[in-house]
């Protein structure tokens, strides 16, 4: 067919041919009669698209890939050409006008006729990761996608986000994506890539695909996964491989150990009164946690002081977000756990080994009791870092405490194609070292990045003839590849993926590909008989086939609407337990290495695919608070054995730059430097190497940042490596870390107020102990008179006792009201940005009193070991009588008729007056000029309701004025009252756990209000007589009382 | 007799600042008013030998005080609460314990503009010529000389009589001064 | 002092050296101050040091270039820190400012004859401090071009200054400060200025002080209202030298950051200006004097006097030194007490030890008369003085800031090279102010002086 053809149909985008034609100027007659000759939505990028000028092309090509040679002279600057490019996407934005994207994609509240300028849509899609997807609701600006926000009705969203779906629109709009084709770093045509791969697909019909092999990630797409099996049908000899490299094995190899088939589990928190987790992060991390964390969160709601909690058990490595959220919390090392595991089954009457981890002793017990008293009421999850043997016990106990079927169930797997991902790529590599793969693909990984370093994956690949690798970055892999595809980013191509629970959902374009970009399954087509099919069509068939309807389009119409296909969840499945638990072989007998290396996923980068993206690197991790590196974390013991510490910088100080000691790590033969950094709550012994950062292809934003664990991260150690203490040496030197929080101390003060469920049954008011409000009569002024605040009357409440800390809102808040990156040198010397703040303290007693003050974690070693985690979120607190404002001298701050505190950009001269008199430094201070002002796809970005601050100016959270202002509006059109609820500030939008809650105190029956009315809730530094508008619900924790005992 | 036109007084020289209040004294008591003095520095006595009366300095310092000070406050009043009332940190429109210290400055600036141009008004300067410095010796009256000058616009004035009694008094010279 | 002045051969002689030495006449102190004015040859020595300060401030001009292109986090504040060095200079600076003013005024009306050979260059350097201190609060904001928006102008949006802020009280405090002190220091130079016209040679310099001096002559009418608004300016500049640094003491006392807000600060503030001012005063008097030979004029009595006036305000500043940590512990407020804990173990605690040597414990050394009267002793102990003022105010606006309510957001500062440039840049062009007013105008009051021969020479009769 043709190639003209083929490139409409693909996208609906009108691509040039790229056949060379004689060099004429710009003819807007041409353009114009283009422009006419299409009807339906046309998306064009620039006027020399549709009047093409090879001369442009030629540019367009050059600039794209940032490695490229400069063998040409006539060097076009990137700013210079983005500036082309920036101007002429708006032009796209333009003709945009709010119409759906092609394809009739539909807007999720209403059709797209009568849409008003200025008003935004939203249309519903999903963010795959993994073997989940999360279900979004993308606004969408004159065809510009600007926010992202959860979708109610996704089973693994329920409307919440977590940080990287509220990312992943600045990954979007990622100036140092992948921008077109390239075959050795040179720019091709989409149809170049086209025609060498349709001849190599002759060649392998030959040999029956004998050469050729797929690698991918998990693959939860059903439609890319069809196209998958349609190749290996047309190839039968042709082999799919698949490599996750933060995903352990354990988790499928357990459940095939245990049921004889790869299971997914599904738990069901919230009918759980007692669940125990052995080094698992359901809370923070994997598939389903945004869901997970909402569900934990109901039995954990506390209305009065008769209402009981949930119970939370977790002993892990390394203190996570749902170590943080525990009753009780014990670390242990990684390969303690299994110990435990097998010493809990033993005290669950279930045989096996009785050895247990000597630190596990008391717990052992009470956990035990705990658990019988709640049979098919509790439930255990176990992390897929574990080895399969663990999982094997803990399906085991589940199924002997009788929760399965109640607080968890199997179904199928949510991976389209499950297999042990080390063996996969094992097998792989042999095969490319014996020289038996001819053709490579490779879809969405970066294996030359990722793969254990003994595989020495590049090496291997320079060993295959024609290596293909689709991925959104020009990454490590790309390097070393014959072809690089750009591929698309799933807010611009049509898809599907399936949730954790299987649900599917259809993955919808909210605007054109911004560059010459197409999806995986797409560059897969290339291979196949049918390299036309567009992706819209191939989703639409798919689905037209998977459920036969008698009107499809209807359902077909719905589906996109929704954003989820209705009743696509996986069914139950019965799955009994094919063998005694107790007589798994253990995985690791009682090792006892001196120290162990274990690797993880970052909560900012993940395994290092989003280590571009500004908003995640600046995102200060959440247990942590470190921004923009990694670092090796080791407990405080461990520290002191290795003489490693930190000193606090004096510019930025505990509030930024934290100068740590550096060590060298050497594993399996490889060695890496790594900074280190000492974390209170992790197992002794323990070092952690988080994944995901080293990165030397990731782009501006991402390259050489902190150190690569994948580099020391060997096939037989994948996820915990044993050994001497030699194996980590400090090296004298000392390396910068950005920290936004070194200082986790509360100085006794009554900050984050904490307690027990039987005190808190005792005593509801003890968030008030040590902080009284000082009564109105007692002010000299009688401001309440004054200012009565009759209408509505904004307030927000964050109930501690839901907040894990994950910091969604952070960057939610971020993408909402345009807040710059400031990067690592400004973090380090305290002005970083963000306008919500989540601050992590230790609490225990010891740790409440007093020392010097400079946070350092030697100070607090005795009570470092263990200490409850507690997170508190920070957004302005809107005081009534707010300090900054009496001291500001242009009335740059001031209050409304609401009770906002607002500010007034264009009236700061910036004198920093309000925030010295901040008692909670929320505000933020532009010190330089913060905002990126050239890069075009950033200016498309942005959110058109919020002004973009300039440097000297002041600014903070507003509570999202711009969106209580459209709620107003459209109340006041339909002359009615602010329903409750209506409103919803981002960070609010953003908690999987519903621990913000914004709305009209005035409203007796509103939200807000009742969570004043509380006896937890409590005004952070009452005392003040600030009368802060946001309040805060103290965090109550339900210990066992046995275990108090023992 | 007749009078000359183009003579602005008769102006007698003296060595110390007694001899100049002697010698003013004398003057005044042979009865002529349109008299002035002139020395390096402030006599003391010699107002009173002249006989001024209290300058109206205080006067216009006092004035210009309270205009500053008044004004100050009500503008304060007029810009928080009536023009532009605005919500600040809960405080009252009118918090006048906020306003007093700038209504105290603006008081004290007042008075000092009003006292130091008022006194230069009253004392006519600027000023850069006067009659007196067409005497030669006049320029030592900014340095260690006392001058005393009987005006010709004196009802009592005769040429003679004066140079005379101003010779009485040991003036060490005695100039007529010219006027133009 | 002035009333019953023993003859000079008293035997208490040793206690009350003469405001004046002994055998001048009108025109011996006329020709002696004007000569340096007028006839004295520029020395190598003045175009050297004149050469620095000017080199320095030009340092100084393109630190502030690079600040207005940049914004102002070329410095090393952040949040928590606010304010730093702008700050910290901008109060050094006023306080510094305020020893001219009150020497002229405060011993004018107690009548102190002493003040007399001192309080024109004092008054000088109170203006040039004035104008250092001026550019801090000016540049310190994020939009300078704005800086407008804080004084009281009809704009079109109707919208006016903030009169609740304390940062307005600074900007009306300074400038009725700086204008006041201005009028004062200029009527009292239009006699000498008269003087000069009379005696210069040269035509230029005629008409320029011709200019200045507006005609003076002298007239026993004019000399009377000239006395009574001197008397009344003095009187006015009285209580506005207490307030100024009563308001800029508000900025912090107004406040709710612990160690700032506290009741102790006006009295403190303006004790420790006259202290730093006094220490600046002596830092200039005692060079100028060795330099062009005032001995006479400016006399041991003098700098003894001065040195009293700063062992005095010492001790006040040191009462509010230990009353910041009486009331913090007293109140209970755990705020404040954890603050001054701070400041004797926290990071920042040699700071406030080096603070405390050079401002309470170095100067108790003025209690003897052997080094009250040893020169070279006094000088260095000025410059401690200074030193340990700008400490003081660093300790106040930075330590509190650093360690305020919410222990997650505590931070830490330290200057950069652009903080220390602009700093000793204004330093700079101090100086070079002082150089330029010791040639251009008389540094001592001619007909004060004069006054002062004719009361002691009656006095001998």
């Amino acid at each position: 067919m043709s190639k003209q053809k083929h490139h409409e149909d693909d996208d609906g985008v009108l691509r040039p041919d790229s056949q060379v034609a004689p060099r004429r100027p710009l003819d807007l007659a041409e353009v114009r009669r283009k422009l006419q000759s299409h009807t339906g939505k046309q998306y064009w990028r620039t006027l020399e698209e549709l009047a093409p000028d090879p001369e442009f092309e030629e540019l367009l090509h050059r600039e794209f890939p940032r490695q490229a040679p400069s063998e040409w002279e006539d060097g076009v600057d990137r700013r210079d050409f983005l500036r082309l490019m920036g101007a002429s996407l708006a032009l796209a934005g333009l003709s945009g006008c709010g119409r759906a994207p092609i394809k009739e994609a539909v807007p999720y509240v209403k059709q797209p006729d009568g849409l008003t300028l200025g008003k935004p849509l939203f249309f519903a899609t999903a963010m795959p990761l993994g073997a989940d997807a999360v279900g979004l609701l993308v606004e969408s600006h004159e065809g510009r996608p600007t926010k992202i926000e959860g979708n109610p009705d996704h089973p693994s969203s329920l409307g919440a986000t977590n940080a990287f779906a509220q990312a992943s629109i600045l990954d979007f709009y990622d100036p140092d994506r992948s921008q077109v084709v390239s075959n050795y770093g040179e720019i091709r045509a989409w149809s170049e890539f086209l025609d060498s791969a349709q001849a190599s697909a002759a060649a392998l019909k030959a040999t029956q695909g004998a050469g050729l092999r797929i690698l991918s990630g998990i693959v939860a797409s059903p439609t890319l996964a069809a196209q998958i099996q349609a190749l290996l049908t047309l190839y039968p000899q042709a082999k799919w491989h698949q490599w996750e490299p933060a995903v352990g094995d354990g988790m499928r190899e357990g459940g095939k150990l245990a049921f004889g088939t790869y299971v997914n589990t599904i738990y069901r928190p919230e009918k759980a009164d007692v669940i125990l987790s052995l080094d698992s992060d359901f809370l923070g991390s994997g598939p389903g946690h945004i869901r997970y964390a909402r569900e934990f969160s109901r039995p954990r709601t506390l209305n009065g002081s008769n209402d009981s909690l949930s119970r939370l058990y977790v002993i892990e490595p390394t203190p996570s977000i749902t170590g943080a959220s525990a009753d009780h919390h014990l670390p242990a090392r990684a390969s303690d756990i299994e110990l435990f595991a097998r010493a809990l089954a033993g005290k669950l009457g279930m045989g096996g080994s009785v050895s247990r981890p000597p630190a596990a002793e008391k717990w052992l017990d009470a956990v035990a009791k705990d658990l019988l008293k709640h049979k098919g009421g509790c439930l255990i999850v176990v992390g897929d870092h574990q080895p399969a043997s663990v999982h094997v016990l803990v399906h085991a106990m589940n199924a002997a405490l009788g929760n399965v079927g109640s607080t968890l169930y199997y179904t199928q797997p949510v991976e389209e194609h499950p297999v042990n991902h080390l063996d996969s790529l094992r097998g792989l590599c042999a095969d490319m070292d014996a020289g038996k793969v001819d053709t490579l693909v490779m879809v969405g990984v970066n294996p030359v990045y990722t793969a254990p370093h003994d595989f020495d994956f590049a090496s291997m690949l320079k060993k295959v003839r024609n290596s293909v690798q689709v991925s959104r970055h020009f990454d490590e892999t790309a390097e070393y590849c014959t072809w690089h595809v750009a591929e698309s980013h799933f807010l611009e191509t049509w898809g599907d993926a399936r949730a954790f629970d299987g649900t599917v959902s259809v993955i919808q374009p909210m605007i054109a590909p911004l560059y010459h970009t197409v999806s995986a399954r797409q560059a897969l087509g290339a291979f196949g008989d049918k390299p036309g099919v567009s992706d819209y069509e191939a989703v639409r068939d798919r689905l037209k086939a998977a459920n036969p309807s008698a009107d499809f389009e209807k359902s077909w119409r719905k589906t996109l609407n929704d954003g989820v296909l209705a009743g696509s969840a996986f069914a139950p499945m019965n799955a009994p337990i094919k063998i005694n638990a107790a007589n798994i072989p253990a995985t690791n007998p009682a090792p006892n290495d001196e120290i162990e290396f274990i690797f993880r996923p970052d909560y900012s980068v993940y395994d290092g695919r989003f280590a571009n993206n500004g908003w995640l690197q600046e995102l200060p991790k959440p247990i942590t608070k470190l921004t923009w590196d990694n670092a090796a974390l080791v407990s405080p013991k461990t520290a002191e054995k290795l003489g490693v510490g930190h000193s606090v910088a004096w510019r930025g100080g505990e509030h930024g730059k934290i100068n740590s000691n550096v060590v060298d790590i050497e594993l399996s033969g490889s060695k890496v430097t790594a900074a280190a950094w000492i974390l209170p709550g992790q197992a002794d012994g323990t070092v952690v190497l988080p994944l995901g950062y080293g990165r030397k292809r990731a782009g501006y934003t991402g390259s050489n940042k902190g150190f690569s664990a994948y580099v020391v991260r060997s096939s037989n150690a994948l996820w915990r490596a044993g050994a001497s203490s030699a194996s980590i040496r400090k090296t004298g030197d000392d390396y910068p870390l950005a920290c936004t929080q070194y200082h986790f101390n509360m100085e006794g003060r009554q900050i984050l107020a904490t307690g027990t469920l039987e005190e808190y049954r005792k005593n509801p008011k003890f968030a008030h102990e040590h902080t009284e409000l000082p009564p109105k009569e007692l002010s000299l002024y009688k401001g309440e008179a004054e200012f009565p605040y009759a209408g509505d009357k904004w307030a927000m409440a964050i109930d501690l006792n839901h907040c894990n800390g994950c910091s969604a809102c952070v960057v939610a808040c971020q993408s909402e009201n345009n807040i710059p990156v400031v990067g690592k040198e400004q973090v380090m010397r305290g002005r970083e940005m963000h306008w919500i703040r989540v601050d992590r303290y230790y609490a225990n007693s010891a740790s409440a009193t007093g020392g010097n003050a400079t946070g350092d974690p030697s100070e607090y070693n005795p009570t470092l070991d263990n200490p409850e985690t507690f997170f508190q979120p920070v957004p302005c607190q809107q005081c009534e009588n707010a300090p900054c404002e009496q001291v500001c001298p242009v009335g740059a701050t001031v209050h409304s008729a609401e009770g906002l505190n607002d500010m007034v950009y264009n009236r700061c001269i910036g004198t920093r007056y309000c925030s010295n008199n901040c008692p909670y430094k929320v505000r933020r201070f532009n010190f330089l000029r913060f905002q990126d002002w050239e890069t075009p796809q950033l200016k498309l970005m942005r959110n058109p309701e919020v002004s973009v601050r300039s440097r000297g100016v002041m600014e903070k959270c507003t509570y999202c004025v711009q969106r209580i202002t459209i709620g107003r509006i459209e109340a006041e059109k339909q002359n009615r009252p602010i329903r409750d609820g209506e409103i919803v500030t981002a960070c609010e939008a953003a908690c999987p756990t519903q621990a913000i809650v914004f709305g009209n105190a005035n409203d007796p029956n509103s939200r807000v209000a009742k969570l004043r009315a509380q006896q937890r809730n409590y005004s952070l530094l009452g005392e003040l007589n600030a009368r802060p508008r946001t309040t805060y619900l103290a965090a109550v924790r339900n210990p066992n009382p046995d275990m108090e005992k023992a | 007799m007749l009078h000359r036109s183009h003579l602005y007084g008769v102006m007698g020289e003296f060595a110390s600042p007694e001899e100049l209040i002697h010698a003013v004294k004398r003057v005044r008591e042979a009865g002529y008013r349109r008299v002035d003095a002139y020395a390096p520095f402030p006599v003391e006595g010699l107002s009173e030998a002249l006989g001024l009366r209290h300058s109206l300095v205080p006067t216009l310092t006092l004035t210009g005080g309270l205009l500053g000070g008044v004004g100050g406050f009500l503008f304060q009043f007029w810009v928080a609460a009536v023009t532009y009332p605005m919500n600040i940190g809960g405080r009252p429109l009118n918090s006048w314990p906020a306003f007093i210290p700038v209504t105290f400055e603006l008081a004290v600036l007042g008075a000092a503009l009003f006292s130091v141009f008022g006194m230069l008004a009253l004392n006519k300067l600027p000023q850069p010529h006067h009659p007196v410095f067409n005497v030669d010796r006049f320029s030592h009256a900014t340095t260690d000389r006392f001058f005393l000058c009987i005006e010709a616009r004196d009802p009592k004035f005769h040429l003679e009589e004066v140079a005379r009694l101003l010779q009485s008094l040991h003036a060490h010279h005695v100039n007529e001064v010219e006027d133009d | 002092m002035s009333a019953g002045q023993p003859p000079l051969d008293s035997p208490d002689i040793r206690r009350l050296t003469p405001v004046l030495g002994p055998g001048h006449t009108f025109a011996s102190v006329t020709d002696k101050i004007s000569a340096i004015v007028l006839t004295r040859p520029i020395s190598v020595g003045w175009f050297v040091g004149f050469g620095i300060a000017f080199s320095i401030v030009g340092m100084l001009t393109i630190a502030l270039g690079w600040l207005i292109v940049k914004g102002v986090g070329i410095w090393g504040i952040n949040i928590p820190i606010g304010w730093g060095f702008a700050i910290v200079n901008f109060v050094w600076w006023i306080g510094i400012g305020h020893a001219g003013t009150l020497i002229s005024a405060i011993l004018f009306l107690l009548n102190q004859k002493w003040r007399t050979s001192i309080n024109r260059f004092a008054e000088a350097m109170t203006l040039f401090a004035v104008a250092c201190a001026g550019i801090f609060p000016l540049i310190h904001t994020g939009r300078p071009w704005m800086a407008y928006f804080m004084f009281p102008y009809p704009s079109t949006m109707g919208i006016w200054p903030q009169f609740r802020s304390p940062l307005i009280w600074d900007v009306f405090a300074v400038s009725t400060y700086g204008t006041v002190s201005l009028l004062f220091w200029y009527v009292g130079l239009v006699p000498d200025l008269a003087t000069l016209r009379d005696r210069a040679v040269q035509k230029p310099a005629k008409i320029i002080y011709g200019m200045l001096s507006m005609g003076w002559r002298g007239s026993a009418r004019h000399w009377h209202r000239y006395q009574s608004t001197y008397l009344l300016l003095a009187g006015l500049a009285t209580p506005l030298v207490l307030s100024v640094h009563t308001v800029v003491s508000f900025d912090f006392a107004i406040a709710i950051v612990p160690g700032w807000h506290t009741t102790i600060f006006p009295p403190y503030f303006v004790a420790g200006a006259i202290y730093s001012g006094f220490a600046m005063v002596l830092t200039i008097a005692i060079p100028l004097r060795k330099v062009y030979g005032l001995e006479d004029f400016i006399t041991m009595r003098h700098l003894d006097n001065m040195a009293k006036v700063m062992l005095a305000t010492g001790l006040i500043v040191a009462y509010g030194y230990f009353f910041e940590f009486f009331m913090a512990r007293y109140s209970g407020n755990k705020f404040d007490m954890f603050l001054v804990d701070q400041r004797l173990h926290g990071p920042y605690a040699p700071f406030y030890y080096a603070l405390i040597l050079c401002n309470i414990l170095t100067p108790q050394l003025l209690w003897f008369y052997k080094i009250r009267h040893n020169v070279t002793v006094l000088f260095i102990m000025s410059i401690v003085v200074n030193i340990g003022m700008w400490l003081e105010r660093f300790v106040i606006v930075v330590i509190s800031l650093t360690r305020d309510f919410v222990p997650s957001a505590w931070g830490r500062y330290s200057p950069t090279g652009w903080d220390w440039a602009t700093f000793i840049g204004t330093i700079g062009l101090f100086v070079m102010l002082i150089f330029l007013f010791v040639r251009v105008l008389p540094a001592i009051s001619i007909a004060e002086m004069r006054e002062l021969v004719a009361e002691t020479s009656e006095k001998d009769k």
